[in-house]
């Protein structure tokens, strides 16, 4: 039973996070905020790719000078979600220095953050 | 070469979008590259069609020695990144290409006057690309990495002007929406990854099982592109997104909008086709999805007074005649006889509205930037008696409002009157409503001719001139375009529309990976 909960701890995790990230989303009035739960949101689908791949005691995606028992592919980490989530982990960065840039350019244009009160364009 | 074009649809616009930056010094130049660049994608995407047309569905494979080779000796299923194109994805590159050229043509002169133009002609070629990726890809994961390209280039774009700090609160509503739809996005894929061991859309539609995971994951992505192409309930982006861009950019964002919706057509028709009883559920949901938002959008649009806020209120409301003609279509998906009858009409309806849509949507508000450009205001009740002086932008208002209302000759008639006929078929009410917008859409438009054309001259605008000419020819094509596809809408519909609803339908042309496995 303890193994089973083991085993699901990083889903449990991405859960969490995803709860985490749509209420810091949903409910906070500061849009550096806002750009952190969408941060937080990106953790969580990365944290669950890499733990779609993972074999546990498994061996590391590389081929060259790998052991024997390594060729059964059992026994071997996927290297698919691997590659997904260094692709996600760049985009994500350049999504976030964009947010970022567009909040600095909103600062300096209505003196605020407060999301609430970020609405000239409205109807 | 002709085996390579898929690649070249991609390889092209970002070289160009790569080289743009390079032309800082020279303004004009940055302009005349990105046009000629679009001209070129614009032939190839035609080539493309005429591809697909002739051979049925191409597959190419990145990587490969050959590029037909699918299956690596030794594995089972393809692993490597595939692009597949078959009917509706070359009649969405041809949408995209055609959008983007008529786009840099007319950004020529209407931004002449801003700085950082080199920038904007990249992110621009940027956006292209994206969109053109999320069409012609095969592959799940390529899908989101598309998605995103042109979720950042499409934000950054809407917040370029940003020394008006109303730029950049659209943009980054914009980008928070697109953000969080394509990372729900990847969670969905992730899903399907877990299950199924694969990324390959074709693969993935043979193997699914609707199972709960299964479920989950459709309904994830169902939502991420429903939001993404502004539907109702999660329409709000639009307005904003669409009224802060520059007028050159909005054809390509309108068909950035329209590939998420394309997106969602293929996850619903290919990805979950072989679950033969809830889709006819999914497509209630989809059709009255549309409904609402044609109706919403419609009465959002007639209280407005920005004119390009009318005309944005106007595309989400447009959307929902696509959502509606093709969710019919998946309702009667699993009943051939029904399918036949009224749900393919439905479909090409739903699918002719796309690039009828694209062309006379872009045509008004790309006459609503000639007013910015004249006026410079977009409050029409500042405006008034611009008839005199603008004749063609005019001219060019009168067909597109006619167009998108519905009137007999040209274009918005031909797709309407489909959607009208075969979703009477299904449910009257469904009808009814789509009429009623029509009419109220006709409501808002002379309301619109009247307060900036129609009336006394006003002083301030003594001096007024018709735009440069960059910004008519563009205008003039979209208007010739929406009384040609008015006037023989068979011949579009043959060459590209019925091809299109094939393409979708025939899903097990789409699984063969083009003749082989």
């Amino acid at each position: 039973m303890s193994g089973e909960v083991f085993v699901n701890f990083p889903f449990i995790i991405v859960a969490l996070l995803l709860a985490i990230g749509f209420y810091t989303i949903g409910f906070k009035r500061n849009l550096i905020k806002v750009v952190i739960g969408i941060e937080i949101l990106e953790g969580a689908v990365n944290l669950f790719l890499v733990a779609l791949g993972y074999v546990k005691g498994g061996y590391a995606p590389i081929y060259t000078l790998a052991p024997p028992e390594a060729a059964n592919p059992q026994n071997m980490v996927l290297p698919t979600p691997q590659a997904l989530t260094l692709t996600s982990i760049v985009i994500g960065v350049a999504v976030s220095a964009l947010m970022l840039a567009f909040a600095v350019n909103i600062y300096k244009h209505y003196g605020t953050l407060d999301v609430t009160k970020i609405r000239r364009l409205r109807g | 070469m002709i085996e390579h074009l898929p690649a070249l649809m991609i390889a092209i616009p970002l070289f160009g979008a790569f080289v743009a930056p390079l032309f800082k010094k020279k303004q004009n130049l940055a302009a005349v590259w990105a046009i000629l660049i679009t001209a070129v994608t614009v032939g190839l995407s035609l080539l493309l069609m005429y591809q697909v047309r002739l051979n049925g569905v191409i597959v190419y494979v990145f990587g490969a020695d050959r590029p037909t080779l699918v299956l690596p000796s030794g594995y089972k299923v393809p692993i490597r990144i595939m692009f597949e194109i078959d009917g509706i994805g070359a009649f969405m590159a041809i949408s995209a290409t055609l959008m983007s050229f008529i786009g840099a043509l007319y950004s020529y002169s209407h931004v002449k006057a801003e700085s950082g133009l080199e920038k904007y002609y990249a992110l621009l070629l940027l956006l292209e690309v994206g969109i053109l990726g999320m069409v012609l890809t095969g592959d799940l994961f390529n899908l989101f990495v598309f998605l995103e390209i042109a979720g950042i280039a499409g934000s950054a774009l809407v917040g370029f002007r940003n020394y008006r700090g109303e730029a950049s609160e659209a943009g980054i509503k914009y980008l928070i929406v697109s953000a969080v739809a394509s990372l729900m996005v990847l969670f969905a894929i992730g899903i399907l990854y877990g299950e199924y061991g694969n990324l390959n859309l074709a693969y993935i539609s043979k193997q699914v099982s609707f199972n709960t995971l299964d479920m989950i994951a459709f309904g994830l992505l169902f939502t991420s592109f429903a939001m993404k192409c502004g539907s109702v309930p999660m329409h709000y982006w639009v307005p904003d997104a669409y009224t802060e861009v520059p007028a050159g950019i909005n054809p390509v964002l309108l068909v950035s909008t329209y590939a998420s919706l394309y997106a969602l057509f293929r996850v619903s028709f290919t990805l979950f086709a072989n679950i033969s009883i809830s889709l006819a559920r999914v497509g209630w949901i989809m059709s009255v999805l549309g409904v609402l938002t044609m109706f919403i959008g419609v009465t959002m649009a007639l209280v407005q007074k920005d004119v390009k806020r009318l005309m944005s209120y106007h595309a989400i409301s447009q959307t929902g005649y696509m959502l509606l003609g093709v969710g019919v279509g998946l309702t009667v998906l699993h009943d051939p006889k029904a399918l036949a009858e009224f749900g393919k009409t439905a479909m090409a309806g739903g699918i002719f509205h796309i690039i009828n849509h694209i062309i006379y949507k872009s045509l008004l508000l790309m006459t609503a930037g000639a007013l910015f450009y004249v006026t410079g205001t977009r409050n029409l009740n500042e405006m008034g008696g611009l008839a005199r002086k603008m004749p063609i932008t005019t001219l060019c208002f009168i067909v597109g409002a006619a167009a998108i209302s519905g009137l007999p000759p040209f274009n918005g008639f031909a797709s309407k009157f489909l959607i009208y006929e075969s979703s009477y078929r299904l449910n009257p009410l469904l009808a009814v409503f789509a009429m009623v917008t029509s009419i109220l859409t006709l409501a808002s438009f002379v309301k619109v001719f009247a307060s900036a054309f129609l009336g006394p001259p006003l002083e301030k605008f003594e001096n007024a001139k018709e735009v440069p000419k960059p910004m008519i020819v563009a205008m003039v094509i979209l208007a010739l375009l929406c009384i040609l596809f008015g006037l023989f809408p068979d011949v579009v519909l043959d060459k590209l529309v019925y091809p299109a609803v094939d393409a979708l339908i025939r899903i097990a042309q789409y699984q063969t990976w083009g003749g082989l496995a």
